[in-house]
């Protein structure tokens, strides 16, 4: 089968069951998947474990590739991360970083990684910055930073864990087209986004994490009900169509709140 | 546009390279001058045709350049050099900057294991006695770090919990070092206190020649992680999803750093600020991409020995002081000075 499926995954943080036995079949090249749930649903040590940097039972398969299995190199050939938020404090310059995240593993050459780096941070629109120094940038500047060391290898399979929150408006909207026209060349996309509407506008498909599993599954219209929004985040909400035909969510209170 | 930002780059990459050439040869430059200053006021010329070999010397001239001064010289540059290389990758792989062989134990450790030399007179069973000070110092060192390796994969943390350890370590070894000097003679007394100030005093041919195997052993392995240590600048779960496999990459570079370490500090006994001081400077004046990173911070810690060395045979003349007190003495004003010049450039 072609694209990524999630098998039987669970994640323990020493006790505590953070998923269990999660299945998520089939999420095929050319989409845009969105996580969403509350907080410390797990969205964020799922996509972790997808990308392999944090402990996990069950299988997790790319084109019939077993990501656990791969070694190192060849699996950042396939999976390109964007983290949440990149560390302060290095005085490295933006076009060094992205070098690094293409010779780190080896195998480019150098004259190749140079312009490679350099076409990625044109086609973000952060050329300007590649003589900046990290600790110079703003949040969102790192971010697109960040986001340009995940896709510079090429990678078959995307993640990224909440990509817009440093974002203003016209940089999440740039961010999100970005996304969608990296899934349109070939690639499946995973990414954890709080913003529900801004899922509603741009993913294909919405999954939607509570209690350890998943809660519902399937195109943000199928997805995002008054009904979900209550059982899942506690709120009571409208969700409705604008005039140009795209969801909106409008919060009227909050539910007595849940344990 | 991005073309013109691609030729400054390299533009850049050049310059860093001519610089660090410029380094090597000013390091050189500073051994010459370690090589022309001492109590015994050699001229110039003199130094330099015993040193050359060519034109008729005075016997005496030759034996002080060649037995008493170049072996001093030689062993300033190795092990600043050593201790900042391993000063650079702990920096690096610890993810703090902080982080030196000093700060983390090893020195104190070593000095504890030449206490043991010095003051209960052990020492290993087919060494010659001269040499059982150097050798527990560097199995005392080797051990710290190994504990502190073991200790950190025990608990699974990551660099904070090593750090913790290691602060921990570097207490324990000052509790028992304290008590060794407790019990210690006057004499051994007052040989461990030399010791523990750091001297250049007793370096001879053969441990200088131990200690260049050892970085040249270890260097090379370091420039060629250069890629894989830039990209651990990056955090743990990025260089990771680089491909770098970030366990065996900490391992190893703690292995190299532990035996820089202990190598060095076992031959001229706890010399502090040149690891963490060598690194900082390199920063400012390479940054952060590791291949010119590593060996400027080699080179500055160099540069920074052989200056000690010499500045400590001219503050007092005709006194040698300890090369450990100058570095710490004169370097830190130095040093903090860079660092707030190079905040008000930001």
């Amino acid at each position: 089968m072609s694209g990524l499926s999630i098998r039987d995954v669970s994640i323990r943080y020493g006790k505590r069951v953070v998923i269990r036995d999660l299945t998520l079949p089939d999420l095929p090249a050319g989409q845009v998947t969105v996580l969403a749930g509350p907080n410390a649903a797990g969205k964020s040590t799922l996509l972790r474990a997808v990308a392999q940097l944090g402990p996990h039972a069950g299988r997790i398969m790319l084109d019939d590739a077993d990501l656990a299995r791969l070694p190192g190199p060849q699996r950042a050939r396939l999976v390109g991360f964007m983290p949440q938020s990149l560390p302060s404090g290095s005085s490295l310059i933006v076009l060094e970083s992205i070098i690094a995240a293409l010779r780190a593993a080896g195998e480019t050459p150098a004259a190749q990684a140079d312009a490679q780096a350099m076409a990625v941070l044109d086609r973000l629109g952060i050329g300007a910055l590649a003589l900046n120094p990290l600790d110079q940038l703003s949040g969102g500047q790192r971010q697109l930073v960040s986001l340009a060391q995940a896709i510079v290898r090429n990678p078959r399979l995307l993640l990224l864990d909440e990509p817009t929150s440093a974002l203003d408006l016209a940089r999440q909207v740039r961010l999100l087209a970005e996304l969608r026209r990296l899934a349109a060349e070939g690639r499946v996309v995973v990414a954890v986004l709080h913003d529900l509407a801004l899922a509603a506008q741009w993913a294909d498909r919405i999954v939607v994490l509570h209690q350890g599993g998943i809660h519902s599954d399937g195109p943000p219209e199928k997805v995002l009900t008054p009904a979900m929004l209550a059982e899942v985040y506690g709120v009571e909400a409208r969700v409705e169509r604008c005039s140009r035909g795209n969801l909106t969510i409008l919060i009227d209170r909050e539910l007595a709140p849940v344990p | 546009m991005s073309a013109l930002l691609l030729e400054r780059y390299h533009r850049q990459n050049r310059r860093r390279a001519l610089l660090v050439g410029v380094m090597a040869l000013v390091a050189l430059l500073g051994v010459l001058l370690d090589l022309v200053t001492g109590p015994a006021g050699l001229p110039l010329g003199d130094t330099l045709r015993a040193l050359t070999g060519t034109g008729e010397v005075a016997r005496a001239t030759e034996v002080i350049v060649w037995t008493v001064r170049l072996p001093v010289a030689i062993m300033a540059l190795l092990v600043g050099a050593a201790l900042a290389l391993a000063g650079a990758e702990m920096q690096t792989v610890l993810e703090n900057p902080l982080a030196e062989p000093f700060t983390l134990g090893v020195s104190t450790a070593a000095a504890l294991g030449a206490a043991t030399a010095i003051i209960l007179g052990l020492s290993l069973p087919f060494l010659p006695a001269s040499w059982s000070v150097s050798a527990n110092a560097f199995l005392f060192a080797l051990g710290a770090l190994a504990l502190l390796q073991l200790l950190g994969r025990l608990r699974g943390g990551g660099p904070e919990v090593l750090i913790l350890f290691g602060i921990a370590l570097n207490f324990a070894a000052g509790a028992f070092l304290s008590l060794l000097q407790f019990v210690a003679s006057a004499d051994a007394l007052q040989q461990l206190v030399f010791w523990t100030m750091g001297s250049l005093a007793a370096s001879s041919w053969q441990g200088a020649a131990m200690l260049a195997a050892v970085l040249a052993l270890c260097a090379p392995f370091s420039f060629r992680a250069a890629w894989r240590l830039t990209a651990l600048r990056m955090g743990e779960d990025q260089a990771r999803s680089f491909g770098v496999n970030v366990e065996s990459l900490r391992r190893w570079t703690l292995l190299r750093v532990s035996l820089l370490a202990a190598t060095a500090v076992s031959m001229v006994g706890v010399i502090g600020f040149v690891g963490l001081a060598g690194p900082h400077i390199a920063r400012l004046l390479v940054g952060e991409d590791h291949r010119f990173f590593l060996p400027a911070s080699l080179l500055t810690g160099a540069l920074v020995m052989s200056l000690a060395s010499t500045l400590s045979k001219l503050v007092v003349p005709g006194v040698l002081l300890p090369v450990g007190l100058v570095t710490s003495l004169i370097g830190l004003p130095v040093f903090f000075a860079l660092i707030l010049r190079g905040r008000a450039r930001r």
